[in-house]
């Protein structure tokens, strides 16, 4: 079990030095030159264009600018903030648990949503409630989370007064109001993070059981007596739950930039407001981080899921 | 073969009231794209007007904007941006995809290992990040924007590609071009590629409907060129009056949504056709 980890943490690594290496090619395949991005339209002089360019190493062939960004991140380095020359995993990880506080209780929320609805909506498969639930999906694939968010202000924060319209807390909260405060401000956008987590969730849930439920040792079971309960909760869930705790952990990252654009929409202070703000100007150093940061975390999401589909189907062996 | 697949797809179009609904709603979005504009000559996007933030009226359907442009106008425009950026990204993603597919399901070994990592990093990589990450460094514009797009989105074309010729490569009537002495690429590109490529289309018309909302993203977080309309862009301007004119949210953020529904109803009910299995399964 523990070697399992292991070699799963180390064939992790490449995965990781590789979306690295991609998104860094990526950025420089494109055509455009960065310098033009970081200075804007404005006409400056081009001894300062060309004295950027060399700051930022940008003069040097593409290869030898990957060699020397593998070789700053291998000492630790990431670089310093352009907007106020604070280094940049200082930056990203003040925000990291504010992120972490909307998209995790939101991904597990959604989860168990995910996991009671396809198992009511299986008993009848087709039926209303199975219709319901794959409309919603093909629904809810359709709209931009930023925009849920913006109409969630406009009908239930404005017109309604109901929830506050931005932020994470009121400053002037204490003592045990600031948990009360908090879910308060957490209503808006983790029910919305929730919504769009459950969805992409329920999908594989239910295809999952009405395979297992489709299989001939269910038919054993309830040709021998058991009561649709029994089967359902001895036999199929836990059979059709292997694919569901994988999807959890693979649609962690869709989590993520759902957080980060309702965050933008919210003025909620985690990585996607800091995200949208270092876009607005161009701060290039933190975005790269920004994005490390969260490959990194959807690897590590991916590794977990792996694992713990390994604990629950002996099928899937260690030395995989 | 060919002929009974046509005849499957004439078969699932006549029965499915979604997909037929779907290709009609595609219709007139195609027909507001291309006309819709001229139709609207005396009022360019940009016509500003006297009435400042005016609620929806019969004078401007879908209100106007805080320089008393009319919504429904630039709106209009948008369905251009939207479309070309969405069935160009999905054109250029879709024949990346068969042909990487292809090549990597026909001839196996290690060049199959090669583009099915490629399509696993692909796969865990947050698409909207990286898309964000790259446009800011490069610059906005629209064939940036497509060009990114388009490369995040290929591998789900190349995954069902690959599955596809591999099942195909061992049919008999491969088996038989080779015994007439066929050469392997033209057995590849001029018998089972035109076979193996309709299972693709559904997964081609999905991704048209990630590419408008992908589009829109990177539009609403200020990353699409200022000069060209777009619906994300209007979402953005809309954020500060939030508290004086709803009508500047809701209706840019309505005709993406019933845009991308049209397309990924048109992409599932297509599944259905041709992946029978999948859908309800």
């Amino acid at each position: 079990m523990r070697s399992f980890i292991i070699r799963r943490l180390i064939t992790s690594v490449p995965v990781i030095l590789a979306i690295v290496l991609v998104s860094f090619v990526l950025t420089r395949l494109v055509p455009g030159d960065p310098i033009v991005a970081l200075v804007g339209d404005y006409p400056v002089p081009p001894e300062y264009v060309e004295e950027r360019r060399q700051a930022f190493g940008l003069d040097q062939p593409i290869y030898v600018q990957t060699l020397i960004y593998f070789k700053n991140l291998f000492l630790g380095d990431f670089g310093y903030s352009f907007v106020n020359r604070l280094p940049v995993m200082d930056v990203i990880l003040q925000r990291a648990a504010n992120t972490l506080l909307l998209v995790v209780p939101s991904q597990i929320l959604g989860s168990i949503i995910a996991v009671l609805l396809a198992s009511m909506a299986i008993r009848r498969p087709g039926g209303r409630l199975d219709t319901g639930l794959t409309s919603l999906i093909l629904f809810v694939d359709s709209i931009p989370i930023f925009w849920v968010g913006q109409v969630f202000i406009i009908v239930f924060a404005v017109q309604l007064g109901l929830f506050p319209v931005q932020g994470m807390f009121n400053i002037r909260s204490t003592g045990s109001n600031v948990i009360l405060d908090f879910l308060w401000h957490w209503a808006l956008p983790g029910s919305i993070v929730s919504t769009f987590a459950m969805v992409a969730i329920a999908r594989v849930a239910r295809v999952s059981m009405i395979e297992v439920s489709r299989l001939d040792f269910i038919t054993t079971a309830t040709a021998k007596g058991l009561n649709r309960r029994r089967v359902f909760f001895r036999h199929i869930l836990p059979n059709a739950m292997v694919p569901v705790i994988a999807v959890i952990g693979y649609t962690f990252g869709q989590a993520l930039t759902s957080s980060f654009m309702i965050e933008a929409v919210f003025g909620w202070p985690g990585i996607g407001e800091l995200f949208l703000r270092s876009v607005a100007s161009r701060d290039y150093p933190v975005l790269q981080g920004i994005f490390l940061l969260t490959a990194t975390l959807v690897v590590l999401s991916n590794l977990l899921s792996d694992v713990i589909s390994s604990q629950m189907d002996p099928r899937i062996e260690y030395g995989r | 073969m060919a002929a009974e697949k046509s005849s499957r797809l004439l078969q699932a179009f006549k029965s499915r009231k979604i997909l037929q609904f779907g290709l009609a709603l595609s219709c007139v979005l195609l027909f507001a794209g291309i006309f819709g504009p001229s139709l609207l000559v005396d009022r360019g996007p940009n016509q500003i007007s006297q009435s400042i933030l005016a609620p929806p009226s019969a004078d401007a359907l879908f209100g106007t904007d805080e320089l008393g442009r009319s919504v429904l106008t630039q709106i209009v425009y948008g369905v251009r941006t939207s479309l070309v950026v969405g069935l160009a990204a999905a054109a250029t993603a879709m024949t990346l995809g068969v042909v990487m597919g292809a090549i990597s399901g026909y001839f196996g070994g290690r060049v199959d290992t090669f583009v099915s990592r490629i399509t696993e990093t692909f796969q865990v990589m947050p698409t909207f990040v990286l898309a964000a990450l790259v446009v800011a460094m490069a610059g906005t514009g629209m064939l940036k924007v497509i060009f990114i797009i388009a490369i995040l989105a290929w591998p789900q074309s190349a995954r069902v590609m690959r599955a596809q010729v591999m099942k195909m490569k061992s049919m008999e009537f491969v088996d038989a071009l080779r015994c007439l002495g066929i050469a392997e690429h033209k057995i590849l590109w001029r018998e089972i590629l035109p076979n193996a490529i309709p299972p693709v289309i559904p997964v081609g018309t999905l991704v048209i409907g990630q590419a408008i909302l992908l589009e829109a993203s990177l539009a609403f977080f200020g990353l699409t060129s200022p000069e060209v309309a777009s619906w994300g862009r209007l979402l953005t301007s809309g954020q500060q009056y939030f508290y004086f004119a709803w009508w500047l949210t809701v209706f840019p953020g309505l005709a993406i949504v019933i845009t991308v529904l049209t397309f990924n109803l048109v992409g599932d009910a297509l599944n259905q056709a041709f992946n029978p299995r999948s859908g309800d399964a």
